[in-house]
């Protein structure tokens, strides 16, 4: 199985482990992720002024490149994940917009692909059954806090990959990696996204909570979907261990970082040297590593 | 050559600023057939009415025309005038010169105005001389009437018809009478106990003579029309002997087994045999089949050794009884939204996270905690509790769009009896608006504020979770502008009021419409409230929408008055504005009787003179056929007609636009 591939601006950056640990597992599951021939940035924000034509340009781009290798394809980064998404809905269902942005973009798109999100692929094309079956280094004994953020999941009627309040897609993964996921309050509140540009109080405020919540209800370990999320996190870090004594800092990883542990991938491929927090510890404590 | 009159209406103003009355008369005047014509500023008024009647007897008038509003607003009023004056009613007919015609033209000239209604007055005038006199539907009429739903508002129509000398039937699905009203604790704005004013109510409901009482019991069928129906009804086996038993409770002091209780809403367990709650009406146990090892494994039995009068029969069947009533209220009430759509509230996965529904259950003398406010998880008595209102109603996104109306006074009433009950706790209350239409109403809710302490918050909850045994409430205050954060013992919410399930089902068997919530729909939300599209049947209470319990009360009251109006005499009257077969030319396709939505078309035989069947046609009952002409439509040799609207009224109309 072959399936196009959008890595997005920042997995080719900052966040190369998040896309080279997310390739070498599919390919030991068994599926190839086929990185698009052409592609740019999707824009990373999703214009929510309806009149904002202009904002969709880019990424009904991507989509039309797509287009051109398949009908489905797939992605990892949330925020690329959820500006497609709802772009490709807007080209699909208004027809008027749709023949604004193939003007611009000088191409014939409909909004006929079908957008996965790597999670997705794995519940619904692979299987977690099938995932379970592939793990050689199960996560016995690691508790981790499943951290969705909002972008992957909301709005519900444009996104619709899992329930929006009571999610499990994500939970269901860890399970079948042999990990036991927790149950935390704020696994579906905001990181504080963009504003860590301009109002960094305000990012180690929301982000704060997500940890803390997560450590309270016990975690060993945060898994993100989502570059924002995980920058924000690892950035907070610090600043909540300073401010909260009682605050016991916890590795924060890519969710394909956690999958390739768990299929057996060399850990010395996996990039954890480029996270911020160091994982081999508490590998070394649960006899994983 | 006939002798018509034509009355055009100024009505005031609404007809006369932008439609040249008299202009319109004068041109009447001139077209063959027309001998009077006149305008007048009230047609409808005691002069003008006099005023048609005279013209009508002067004039030898054999048809009129009023050129007026529409005639849903006049049109008896009229024909009630042309009979008085000796005219068959039917021969006076009415053009609608006001809503389609001098509200929407706003041409200060009268220029468009006066054309269009001349034009439709024309029209008129053609199709009323192709008219034939009508003779008003004589139906028999069966003096006892069913009530569906034994709620509040089921009872009181029962009681009201049955004090009228009337024989009711009141069918009820549960095992006892009594309905959403019987759960509730107290009521608002005047906090007396709900059981005390509701069970007498039912208890008069078993003892009136006239009142038939099928508890248990489903409708599975209706067939016929006004003043005839037939209803079929499944009454369900209790496998006691409702004769017999003597309702001592011996039985369900030893049946051993206990499942959760559907009326205490899970917060309770009840036996296998069982009534619903402790005053139930009639006072007769049943066995829960499914969950009765003795019915499902033939082991246990411990009912019917200890039973007296042994009448415990594990071989009981389902019973379908046939009833005849002349009218039908439909009184079939509500239930709440699931609390699980709502992820966000924790509903299902915290515990303490109750409806407003359990929170009655908690504060009823009569529930799990003997009234005690006590959360379920522990049994710990709540030092302060969130109540939650609009979950699902006013949210288009995640429930409903409508206000479910009942929940700002009943979360008024839930701070109330917390206050009362837990002296020193805290009550929160996340509201939008605060909705205390009603009389007494406003002042019970700022009672609520200013002397038992609830501590109103505008805003939405955004979610709760559970930290360290508290349940922590996140959401918005709107007037401070500040972002919340409480922690609670307890989190009640206000969900939407919907529904029951399978109302749309029922509405289908009775042919009565609903609405996109699967509300009953009233015939006009005004000025036929309890009245159905369908004649003879008739709604009260929450099937409807969403109400409290003095307005259920009050239309309970209003149907029956309805229906014993109806029962006032032994025949109706009714419009005969309904299908005739032409019965020589139908050759029987039946595509009418396909087409048909009242299931007024029957099939008849015609026989020759030794009794031998040699064709058969369509006849229409007259009873049942509403006149919506959809079989005139269907038919293909053209062998129906609709009375008042035959083709060629019709036709003549179009032929002189």
């Amino acid at each position: 199985m072959k399936i196009p591939y959008y890595p997005g601006c920042t997995l080719n950056t900052v966040a190369k482990q998040f896309d080279t640990s997310a390739r070498e597992a599919a390919s030991i599951i068994g599926f190839e992720m086929k990185e698009l021939a052409q592609w740019n940035c999707c824009g990373a924000t999703f214009p929510l002024t309806p009149d904002n034509v202009i904002g969709l340009t880019a990424p009904a781009k991507v989509l039309s490149n797509a287009r051109k290798e398949g009908d489905t394809l797939t992605t990892l980064c949330s925020v690329c994940y959820n500006v497609l998404k709802r772009t490709n809905k807007v080209i699909r269902d208004n027809k008027e917009k749709r023949n604004v942005i193939n003007g611009f973009i000088e191409e014939e798109y409909d909004g006929s692909v079908n957008i996965l999100h790597y999670l997705e692929v794995l519940r619904d094309k692979v299987g977690f059954d099938k995932v379970k079956g592939a793990v050689k280094r199960p996560l016995t004994g690691i508790k981790a806090a499943t951290y969705y953020g909002c972008m992957l999941l909301r709005p519900f009627e444009d996104i619709g990959i899992d329930n929006a309040e009571r999610p499990t897609i994500f939970e269901d993964l860890l399970r079948a990696l042999g990990a036991e996921p927790v149950e935390f309050a704020n696994k579906i509140e905001c990181c504080g996204a963009h504003l860590a540009m301009n109002n960094e109080e305000v990012v180690t405020n929301l982000s704060g909570k997500v940890m803390t919540s997560a450590v309270d209800a016990g975690a060993d370990l945060i898994v993100t979907t989502c570059p924002l999320c995980q920058f924000n996190l690892e950035k907070s870090q610090p600043k909540v261990a300073e401010a909260d004594t009682g605050y016991r800092p916890v590795p924060v990883v890519y969710f394909t970082q956690a999958l390739g542990l768990a299929l057996g991938q060399d850990i010395e491929t996996l990039g954890f040297e480029k996270n911020s927090s160091d994982i081999m510890p508490l590998l070394k404590k649960k006899g994983i590593a | 050559m006939p002798r018509i009159g034509v009355f055009v209406c100024q009505c005031g103003n609404n007809i006369a600023a932008t439609v040249d009355t008299k202009k319109v008369a004068e041109e009447m005047g001139k077209l063959p057939g027309v001998v009077y014509t006149c305008d007048y500023k009230f047609m409808c008024s005691s002069p003008g009415q006099e005023m048609l009647k005279q013209a009508i007897k002067d004039n030898k008038l054999d048809g009129l025309i009023v050129s007026a509003c529409s005639p849903h607003m006049h049109e008896k009023t009229f024909r009630k005038a042309a009979e008085a004056a000796g005219l068959n009613p039917y021969q006076c007919e009415i053009t609608n010169i006001r809503e389609q015609c001098s509200w929407v033209h706003h041409d200060k000239t009268k220029a468009a105005g006066t054309v269009k209604s001349i034009d439709l007055t024309r029209m008129t005038i053609q199709r009323l001389k192709k008219n034939q006199p009508l003779k008003k539907i004589k139906i028999p009429v069966k003096k006892k009437a069913m009530v569906i739903g034994g709620g509040i508002a089921g009872i009181q129509a029962a009681l009201d018809i049955a004090e009228g000398g009337r024989q009711v039937i009141l069918v009820e699905k549960e095992p006892s009478i009594g309905g959403n009203m019987a759960r509730l604790s107290e009521t608002f704005p005047t906090m007396d106990c709900s059981q005390c004013i509701l069970t007498p109510k039912m208890v008069e409901a078993e003892l009136n003579e006239n009142i038939t009482l099928y508890t248990y019991s489903e409708v599975e069928k209706v067939d016929g029309y006004i003043g005839n129906f037939t209803v079929t009804v499944r009454r369900k086996s209790k496998y006691v002997d409702e004769d017999r038993c003597t309702g001592c409770g011996e039985c369900i002091e030893k049946c051993p087994f206990k499942v959760d209780s559907a009326f205490e809403l899970g917060l309770a367990k009840r036996k296998v045999i069982y009534t619903p709650f402790p005053q139930s009406v009639p006072n007769v146990p049943v066995i829960d089949a499914p969950n009765c090892t003795k019915i499902q494994k033939d082991k246990c039995g411990a009912c019917a050794i200890v039973c007296g009068p042994k009448c415990i029969d594990f071989k009981m069947e389902d019973k379908i009884v046939t009833e005849e009533v002349g009218a039908i209220v439909v009184a079939t009430g509500y239930q709440n939204m699931p609390n699980e759509r709502f992820g966000e509230y924790g509903y299902g996965r915290i515990k303490d996270v109750i409806s407003g529904m359990q929170f009655e259950r908690l504060a009823s003398s009569s529930g799990p905690t003997g009234g005690e406010i006590r959360r379920p998880s522990d049994g710990k008595i709540p030092e302060s509790v969130v109540f939650i209102q609009c979950v699902g109603s006013r949210d288009e996104k995640k429930g409903v769009s409508y206000c479910s109306k009942i929940c700002c006074m009943y979360t008024a009433k839930h701070t109330k009896l917390y206050s009362h009950k837990v002296h020193g706790g805290q009550s929160y209350v996340f509201y939008m608006d605060i909705r205390s239409g009603g009389k007494r109403y406003e002042e019970f809710v700022r009672g609520a504020i200013e002397h038992d302490g609830a501590m109103y918050l505008r805003g939405r909850v955004s979610r709760v979770y559970e930290k360290n045994g508290k349940i922590m409430v996140q959401g918005a205050d709107t007037l401070s502008g500040n972002q919340v954060e409480i922690e609670a013992d307890m989190v009640v919410l206000a969900t939407a009021v919907v529904s029951r399930e399978g109302a749309d089902t029922l509405a289908q068997r009775l042919g009565i419409g609903y609405d996109k919530y699967k509300f009953y729909n009233e015939y006009h939300p005004k000025l036929k409230p309890v009245e159905t599209v369908t004649a003879g049947i008739y709604l009260a209470g929450t099937c409807m929408g969403p109400m409290d319990i003095p307005e259920s009360v009050a239309q309970g009251s209003a149907a029956a008055s309805k229906v014993l109006a109806l029962f006032s005499a032994d025949e109706m009257a009714r419009e005969p504005i309904t299908s005739v077969v032409n019965r020589t030319t139908c050759n029987a396709c039946w595509d009418c009787l396909t087409a048909c939505p009242y299931t007024a078309i029957e099939r008849e035989a015609i026989k020759d003179r030794q009794g031998n069947i040699v064709r058969w046609v369509a006849k229409v009952n007259d009873g049942v056929c509403q006149g919506c002409g959809v079989c005139v439509a269907a038919c293909r040799s053209k062998s129906i007609d609709l009375k008042g609207y035959t083709d060629e009224q019709v036709f003549a109309a179009i032929n002189a636009f």
